[in-house]
């Protein structure tokens, strides 16, 4: 079984080979017809574009999610913040991904009517940023546990109000913490966005199943996929490690990391 | 605001579309935790042999598939079988044998984190008693790993019962399809998109319970 490489430089109309095959990697002119390496890369470009606004939400609210559920019990109000969070979690995290998507873009705007004017795209980027932000909370809970229960009672005893412990003294470290656990929930928010085919969010997945069809190089054409997925990932995972050794304490991270990786 | 019509979900729907849907996706978990603890013992067993002609053939398939997404792998499958088999496999078998090869991926990374977690001291004992590495594995060090692991393992059945409704990509009829296709057919997808929702709710939601009982258990047991 000999991989035909060619198919990527034919017109995704007429299925006859383009003029200028690199066309849109090098801007060396432009194609008349897009070719299926346009078509591609553009779908790239869906699934940067879906992944990068999830995350974004993912850490957020995620960070958020994963602090409130750590609240000392100071009366009613935290109480009630810690529920919230909890139920939160265990929402988002028990129902499939897929049917999250459903949710987002079938069901929320018939009753959330301006959302009805969001972009699918975007939708699809909410419930993966909620989806994922329900892990990425029990990694930040876990991360905040994981501290020496010392440091919160020495915020205490300086004076700090529960904000400001929190704020100087236990996420600057927990933070830190959970760098690792939070680079494969990335990663794995990357692999989740192939989910928006069911959407029809023309990224990487439905551009492998629509190129698949039309040209019957099935092969050629998941591999593309399959290693712009890849790559994808592997450059979450390199900016993530790049941020954790930016951000290292010198002397005091190096020692929980033990503990961490395993 | 739109108003909720719940009264069309039915005994008789439940049973014309919903029920095959659901057994189909149990079936699909129950068959692909199984064959993936199994194969995934094995592959947990390659790496940890210390032969380089084992460690990195399995090193390679566990990072490959942990490096793909579920969809593309149920894709690859659907796509790859036919052509190497020379004739087409139907939805569900395919979504059956790549639920499986998927699992064993993340399943042999459980096992070896349990193997491992068995003091080195109970491998040399064994050894010391003059048994073999077959023995060895099955009566003494695998009973004790698999124990440790039994919560991993169930959080990891419950990640795969979310996960069967991928097989939307290749269009094998499960829950979530049940559920879509019942839609259809009575005019009203929003409700069963929220009932689908409910239901895999009620079903992840009670089974992570019923794990944080067993972990407190084996937990205390320790």
């Amino acid at each position: 079984m000999a991989l035909d490489l060619g198919v990527f430089c034919k017109s995704t109309l007429d299925g006859e080979l383009v003029d200028h095959c690199f066309s849109a990697v090098f801007g060396l002119g432009q194609n008349a017809d897009p070719s299926y390496l346009d078509w591609l890369l553009k779908a790239w470009g869906w699934t940067l574009a879906v992944a990068g606004l999830g995350l974004t939400i993912a850490l957020i609210l995620g960070a958020v999610m994963g602090t409130l559920r750590t609240l000392p019990n100071h009366g009613p109000f935290s109480r009630l913040l810690v529920r919230f969070s909890t139920a939160w979690v265990e929402l988002f995290r028990n129902i499939p991904i897929l049917v999250q998507v459903f949710l987002w873009y079938h069901v929320i705007p018939a009753f959330v009517v301006p959302l009805k004017a969001l972009p699918s795209y975007w939708l699809v980027s909410i419930a993966l940023g909620f989806f994922t932000s329900a892990r990425i909370a029990e990694q930040v809970r876990a991360g905040i546990q994981a501290l020496p229960s010392g440091q919160r009672m020495a915020a205490t005893a300086l004076g700090l109000t529960t904000a400001q412990s929190y704020r100087f003294i236990i996420l600057p470290m927990a933070l830190r913490i959970v760098i690792p656990p939070l680079t494969s929930e990335s990663m794995n928010l990357i692999k989740n966005s192939s989910v928006a085919f069911a959407v029809s969010v023309p990224e990487l997945t439905l551009f492998a199943m629509q190129a698949q069809e039309e040209t019957s190089h099935g092969v050629e054409i998941y591999l593309a996929v399959t290693f712009l997925y890849a790559l994808s990932a592997f450059v979450v995972n390199r900016v993530m490690a790049m941020i954790e050794t930016k951000t290292r304490i010198p002397g005091f991270i190096a020692a929980s990391n033990d503990a961490v990786v395993h | 605001m739109l108003s909720l019509d719940l009264s069309f979900y039915n005994w008789e729907l439940f049973t014309n579309y919903i029920l095959k849907g659901l057994l189909f996706s149990v079936q699909l978990t129950v068959i692909a935790t199984a064959g993936g603890i199994i194969f995934g013992t094995f592959l947990a067993l390659m790496r940890l042999s210390g032969k380089p002609s084992l460690v990195y053939p399995a090193t390679f398939y566990v990072n490959t598939m942990r490096s793909i997404p579920l969809v593309m792998v149920i894709l690859w499958f659907f796509l790859l079988i036919p052509l190497l088999i020379g004739r087409p496999i139907g939805a569900d078998l395919s979504a059956t044998i790549t639920f499986i090869a998927f699992e064993a991926a993340f399943f042999s990374e459980i096992v070896r984190a349990g193997i491992q977690s068995v003091p080195k001291g109970q491998a040399y004992a064994a050894e010391a008693l003059g048994m073999t590495y077959g023995q060895n594995m099955c009566f003494i060090v695998l009973p004790q790993a698999f124990r440790n692991m039994i919560p991993v393992f169930m959080t990891q059945t419950i990640i795969l019962f979310q996960d069967t409704s991928l097989v939307y990509a290749i269009g094998a009829y499960d829950l979530l399809k049940g559920f879509e296709i019942a839609g259809k057919n009575y005019g009203r997808p929003i409700e069963t998109y929220i009932l689908a929702a409910f239901t895999y709710f009620i079903i992840c939601f009670s089974l992570s319970k019923v794990v944080r009982k067993i972990h407190e258990k084996v937990a205390i047991i320790r």
